[in-house]
């Protein structure tokens, strides 16, 4: 039997106030119980004396300061987990909601983990091949690697994770496989979207999904990430299965943050979002890669849309430095009808250089994909140039870069959403398009790589 | 001592009762898990206190240990090669203690006591001694000569000393001190606080570069040995590699990394290719030389504010024994924001940003560290600690709190831009906004081992970028046709120096590190093109013929030239001219 406490004393926003409490401790989950018997959840942010701070994850509305009912439970929010999970789908909080049984849990997991020792993560370098030319040849992604999708509304991101979802494999390999899918506040539509994507390709029996959508309790949204990370690590450490996470929407989740931060009247940092939000950010994308003697792997792909397209906003800015790269869409392409619209050039994986090269993809890999980024900036420059000055200003070789940033885009990055390129057809793709600028502007590619590689004439589709 | 009673906990910061007995900045240990954390502010007999362990599941009611010393590090052989969190807590034993997880309330000392290192004393029987002389060496690593020193405030006579193998806390010596006549034991075990800069007798101006074998830094923006650096830039724009680049490559013999709120794989790969990599100076594995500190973004977040201060004491020390050591702190943006947090959690009163008022002393403090120092002891011999930090602002942006009060403090300013690195232009320094103020430190240095030239060779490619920059203008509003051959020469010989100097492949085998003497020959060849270039405009040559030179592709490759061939930059100079001479003779 827990002790009951009827001591509410105020309630703010998502946030109640218990005093005359006595060994509480900090990080506990209570529960709140309403007149109604209607049972909520929330969790200790704060403890001074005998004052305690709880914050609801459903919110408070309907509690009032005499009549609830505030039990403290002793251990922090827990995830029980079985191998049974995977097929099943989850709310926010774990609890299954497709009428499915319950979970009989092979144990229990802290939500919030514990961090990796340095000392023992190996380093991530096996190549994902996810078909897609813009990812595989230009910004690689790798084994236990965190690449977000920065994206923006109405842009198709949704689209390009269920398809790297359905792609994605290790060459060579047949390995356990698992998605861990967390909806953080998107509609019923998009996670109806990716839910249907999954049973259309018999992907959702080895997928786990936690949602909360828009309409679920907006608090919930911070436990969210946390639950479907327990997840994926009890997947890929204990079971021995590569996991690959997707989190949408982490904008949401900020938000979230940013409530309750405001709601306990904290100085806040830029745009109200609150100082820690990077540590925040961090105890979740750090939930990635992998740990030397074990199999499994975790591979993350947070997908968040940048308010107003803007990268420095605190959102993006902050996941970038924590993230290992990422895949920016832009609403240019998009127009263009260009998918998937990534604009290759701020793209980044920073762990591209480990995951390919001889063996792991080709030996011409590092230097192609070099020439291609540093051609197709040239070009795109030049573009702009020609817009201001008429394309009569160019030189011959200026004209050419720009029709190679054309046909780079319309060869290269341009894909269906069902073609799977392999990582080859990727790379001879890029040399095929180099054909279309003269050979001494090809300075970061070797000689003996010209030699090996590029075709000898244009090709006819160019 | 008494312990207190926790009466607050929220997030990282503690708030004790009935601590009257401690001071300012001395650690604690709290609640029966006892974890470590470190008193930040003291309020009649309350105590805040900032834990480097996560806090879930403390309470109030719960005790608070002190401990009557202030925040540590432990100094002695053992620290090469090791890898340490924010607290100097070893990583790799923790991982063999505990798992795979960091978990709570692990309490190791950051040396190992067992091993036992084999001590050679230099001083014999009888010899007066003061701080900072040497009594004797440990061979610590092929690399490192271990030197004992005598620890600080200590002056009298050696009484006894021995030869043979010890541990760290087994005597090794006795001094009679000259104060009071007591006997004082020796061990090569040393303590020191992390927040108080270690002693030295004098600083000097910093005359030698550091070598770093990154053509842009050696070249255009030297940083000294004893200097300070900064690299701020937005994300994705080369932070880490240029740090991890001058930590391999730097010519320093020591180095000090630490990982101060970045990413966990990223200090997987320091962690397996440090042993593999080999020294370009010695030949010896890169970890023989190296201190790791690691410190990743989801570790407690006030370890985080500990672990540039741990660094920078390790570094000192070695400092002190007249090692040229370097420390590389990625990101000191990532302690400001620990120290925001913690601020905010005191409920101090804001500055900018939310950063607390005392950012830019903090950063100011912690960039005096560094010098160019005489060492304490009878011999002059002469300590180095050169500090580059990087800086991650909020959008790349300039102004924020931590860049301005950095920019203040450093003399060498690396701009890192996002639009060279999205044409993967690496190092994507840029050479327009970055300086360095140690050109005239060290242009003695450059002209002595160099080449006198080297400096004037330097400006004059300067200026070609400078002029690029304002012709581009030019040719944006009214095309390319409107200049003047020697003007479009110009960008010619800009483009070449852009991409054929600047440009450096950090993971080329060839090119990831050059000599400062082959970065001398391919800018030299550069420029010798330019002016040759120039003459031939004069006498009549078309500008369209210079620009198709043939030897310009051969220009491009030779940074991939290797080191023992630099014979070939010679033959280039014979082939331009030849080149050029040709094309009068059509």
């Amino acid at each position: 039997m827990y002790k009951e406490y009827l001591s509410v004393n105020s309630i703010a926003g998502p946030l109640i106030l218990v005093q005359e409490t006595e060994g509480i401790k900090y990080g506990e989950i209570a529960e709140i119980e309403l007149k109604t018997n209607e049972v909520r959840r929330g969790r200790v942010l704060e403890v001074n004396r005998d004052k305690v701070l709880v914050q609801l994850f459903e919110g408070t509305t309907g509690l009032n300061t005499t009549e609830s009912r505030v039990r403290f439970l002793g251990r922090g929010i827990e995830l029980p987990v079985s191998a049974d999970m995977l097929g099943r789908i989850f709310d926010g909080l774990g609890r299954p909601i497709d009428k499915g049984p319950a979970i009989i849990p092979e144990k229990k997991l802290d939500i919030n983990g514990s961090p990796i020792n340095p000392y023992s993560r190996d380093f991530p370098e096996e190549f994902i091949q996810t078909g897609v030319s813009a990812i595989d040849g230009m910004n690689t992604l790798v084994r236990g690697q965190k690449l977000p999708i920065m994206s923006g509304s109405g842009l198709p991101h949704n689209l390009l994770a269920a398809q790297i979802a359905r792609q994605a494999k290790v060459l060579g390999k047949e390995e356990k496989f698992a998605v861990v899918f967390a909806a953080m506040g998107i509609t019923f539509e998009e996670a109806n979207f990716f839910i249907s994507d999954f049973r259309r390709t018999g992907a959702i029996e080895r997928t786990v999904l936690f949602i909360n959508l828009a309409d679920d309790p907006a608090i919930e949204r911070i436990s969210t990430p946390r639950m479907a990370l327990t997840c994926a690590e009890y997947f890929a450490f204990e079971k021995d299965m590569h996991v690959l996470v997707i989190l949408t929407d982490m904008t949401n989740y900020c938000d979230a943050l940013r409530e309750i931060s405001a709601a306990r009247k904290e100085v806040p940092g830029r745009r109200g979002y609150p100082g820690y939000m990077y540590t925040d950010l961090a105890t979740n994308y750090e939930r990635a890669g992998r740990i030397k003697g074990k199999k499994g792997s975790i591979t993350q792909i947070p997908i968040l849309t940048m308010p107003e397209d803007d990268k420095t906003h605190p959102i993006p800015d902050l996941t970038g430095y924590i993230t290992e790269g990422q895949l920016i869409l832009s609403r240019e392409l998009h127009r263009q009808g260009i998918y998937p619209p990534i604009d290759v050039l701020p793209s980044l994986s920073r762990l591209k250089q480990k995951g390919i090269g001889p063996e792991r993809t080709r030996d011409d890999h590092a230097n192609i994909s070099s020439q291609l980024f540093a051609a197709y900036a040239r070009g795109r420059d030049l573009k702009e140039l020609a817009l201001i000055l008429g394309e009569a200003a160019l030189s011959e070789t200026d004209k050419m870069f720009i029709k190679f940033a054309d046909q780079y885009e319309n060869k290269f990055v341009q894909q269906g959403e069902n073609e799977n390129r392999s990582i080859e057809e990727t790379l001879d793709l890029g040399w095929n398009l180099l054909t279309l600028l003269p050979k001494t502007e090809l300075k970061r590619v070797k000689e003996e790589e010209i030699e090996k590689y590029l075709p000898k004439e244009i090709k006819s589709e160019l | 001592m008494v312990e207190g009673k926790i009466i607050r906990v929220a997030g990282p910061l503690v708030v004790a009762e009935n601590m009257l007995n401690v001071r300012m900045y001395d650690v604690v240990k709290v609640s029966e898990k006892k974890l470590i954390g470190e008193v930040i502010e003291l309020k009649e007999d309350k105590a805040s206190i900032q834990v480097y362990e996560e806090t879930s599941g403390i309470g109030p009611g719960e005790p608070v240990y002190p401990t009557g010393q202030p925040l540590s590090v432990e100094l002695g052989p053992g620290l090469i090669s090791s890898i340490y969190d924010g607290v100097q807590r070893p990583l790799d034993l923790i991982r063999l203690l505990s798992g795979d997880l960091v978990t709570r309330g692990v309490d190791l000392p950051g040396i190992e006591r067992k091993k036992k290192w084999y001590f050679k004393p230099l001083l014999k029987k009888g010899a007066k001694v003061i701080t900072g002389d040497i009594l004797g060496t440990v061979q610590e690593t092929t690399l490192i000569v271990h030197k004992i020193m005598v620890p600080p405030g200590i002056a009298g006579e050696i009484s006894k000393i021995s030869e043979g193998e010890f541990t760290v806390e087994e005597p090794i010596a006795e001094i009679k001190l000259t104060d009071n006549g007591k006997r004082l034991t020796v061990t090569m075990l040393q303590k020191w606080p992390v927040r108080i800069p270690r002693p030295y007798k004098e600083k000097l101006p910093p005359d030698e570069p550091l070598i770093t074998g990154q053509r842009v830094v050696d070249t255009f923006f030297p940083v000294t040995k004893g200097g300070t650096a900064c690299i701020p830039g937005p994300f994705g724009s080369g932070k880490t590699v240029v740090q991890h680049q001058l930590s391999k490559w730097a010519d320093a013999e020591i180095i000090v990394f630490v990982g101060c709120g970045e990413r966990g794989n990223e200090m997987a790969d320091v962690l397996l290719e440090f042993p593999e990599l080999k020294d370009p100076h010695t030949g010896e594995p890169l970890i023989k030389r190296t201190v790791l500190i690691a410190n990743t973004s989801n570790m407690p977040v006030a370890a985080r504010e500990a672990s540039v201060y741990t660094g920078i004491t390790i570094a000192e020390y070695f400092r002190d024994m007249g090692y040229k050591v370097a420390l590389m702190a990625d990101s000191t943006s990532r302690w400001a924001e620990a120290l925001r947090e913690i601020s905010g959690r005191l409920e101090e009163m804001p500055g900018e940003e939310g950063y607390p008022a005392y950012l830019a002393t903090r950063i100011a403090e912690f960039y005096e560290r560094s010098g160019k120092t005489v060492c304490l002891g009878s011999d002059t011999r002469i300590g180095t600690l050169s500090v580059i930090g990087a800086v991650s602002p909020p959008g790349g942006d300039l102004s924020d709190p931590v860049v301005q009060a950095t920019l203040r403090m450093v003399k060498v300013f690396w701009s890192l831009e996002d639009k060279l690195a999205y044409m993967r232009h690496f190092p994507a320094i840029s050479w327009l906004r970055s300086y360095s103020l140690y050109l005239e430190n060290i242009s003695n240095y450059l002209a002595k081992t160099v080449s006198a030239d080297f400096l004037p060779l330097r400006s004059e490619a300067m200026k070609i970028l400078q002029e690029e920059a304002t012709l581009e203008e030019i040719v944006r509003l009214v095309g390319i046709e409107s200049l003047s051959p020697k003007e479009r020469l110009t960008l010619e010989t800009a483009k070449s120096i852009r991409e054929d100097f600047l440009h450096q492949f950090a993971f080329d085998p060839q090119d990831t590190y050059t000599s400062l003497k082959k970065q001398y020959l391919l800018l030299k060849i550069i420029i010798f093109l330019h002016h040759q270039c120039l003459k031939a405009l004069d006498a009549g040559i078309n500008f369209r013929e210079l620009a198709n030179l043939k030897v310009r592709e051969k220009i491009a490759r030779m940074k991939f030239n290797p080191e023992e061939k630099l014979e070939h930059f010679d033959q280039l100079e014979e082939e331009i001219k030849k080149g050029i001479g040709e094309l009068k003779n059509v």
